[in-house]
């Protein structure tokens, strides 16, 4: 009998997943994005807003920033990962990209509810 | 010993300015780089001018202002590379991940394509935004 010893955490797969699914909403939206912007250039201000209103633009947009957010978190921890040794240095860092990416997080909110 | 003095031994060559890395290994890195530069400045940036444009007339006509400077529109031409090779790159990832294109030939065509495609698409885009 084969006695395995599995160790670590097991948050690989689901981050690498993660970061795919990530990739995949962001491509969609932003070739919708674009195209309506191609096609309905130039926007001024009035357009803009009018766009930004309606409820499933903002849900989608959120949608967009939290993938963007989260595929941030994965991609700045890898290289977190790769190029800093010390892991005092690293925890602080890691930190900081996940203080900066909760705030990121409210701040996309606000600004697009109160749109 | 012999073992241990020959690993020793073996030449080591990590001078950045001498390394030659394969095309691959090019698009690789500008994939990390990229994405390091969105996220300390691209993401911040966007939500800004997004915030500002969205909450008033004036917000949205300064920021369109800013825009017409041409200094300002190379730079973000720049920003507009750096997404496109992030994007392009990460969608050659993704092929790479479901097995498609993993022979040597391939994968060096896939890089060059990518490096191509991200250059080219950043001047179409960026000559419509001029």
């Amino acid at each position: 009998m084969v006695k395995r010893v599995v160790v670590g955490a097991h948050y690989g797969l689901r981050d690498w997943l993660a970061q795919r699914v990530t990739a995949v909403v962001m491509v969609v939206y932003t070739v919708v994005f674009l195209g309506a912007l191609l096609t309905h250039s130039p926007v001024g201000f009035a357009g803009w807003k009018s766009l930004f209103g309606h409820g499933a633009m903002r849900v989608l947009t959120l949608l967009f920033f939290l993938s963007l957010f989260y595929h941030a978190w994965i991609g700045m921890r890898d290289i977190l990962m790769d190029y800093i040794q010390p892991a005092s240095v690293r925890l602080f860092l890691e930190v900081l990209v996940i203080l900066a990416l909760v705030g990121y997080t409210i701040w996309t909110i606000s600004i697009l509810w109160s749109a | 010993m012999a073992l241990a003095n020959s690993v020793k031994k073996r030449p080591k060559n990590l001078d950045l300015m001498k390394i030659r890395l394969p095309l691959p290994g090019i698009v690789s890195i500008l994939h990390r780089i990229s994405g390091v530069a969105l996220f300390l400045i691209g993401i911040p940036f966007l939500l800004w001018v997004l915030s500002c444009s969205l909450a008033s007339q004036e917000g949205f006509d300064g920021w369109r202002e800013v825009f017409n400077r041409p200094l300002v529109k190379f730079i973000l031409i720049g920003f507009l590379w750096a997404y496109l090779h992030h994007f392009c790159a990460g969608l050659r990832f993704l092929t790479l991940d479901i097995h498609k294109g993993i022979s040597l030939p391939a994968a060096r065509a896939s890089s060059k394509l990518v490096l191509i495609v991200s250059i080219a698409l950043t001047l179409i885009l960026g000559a419509w935004l001029w």
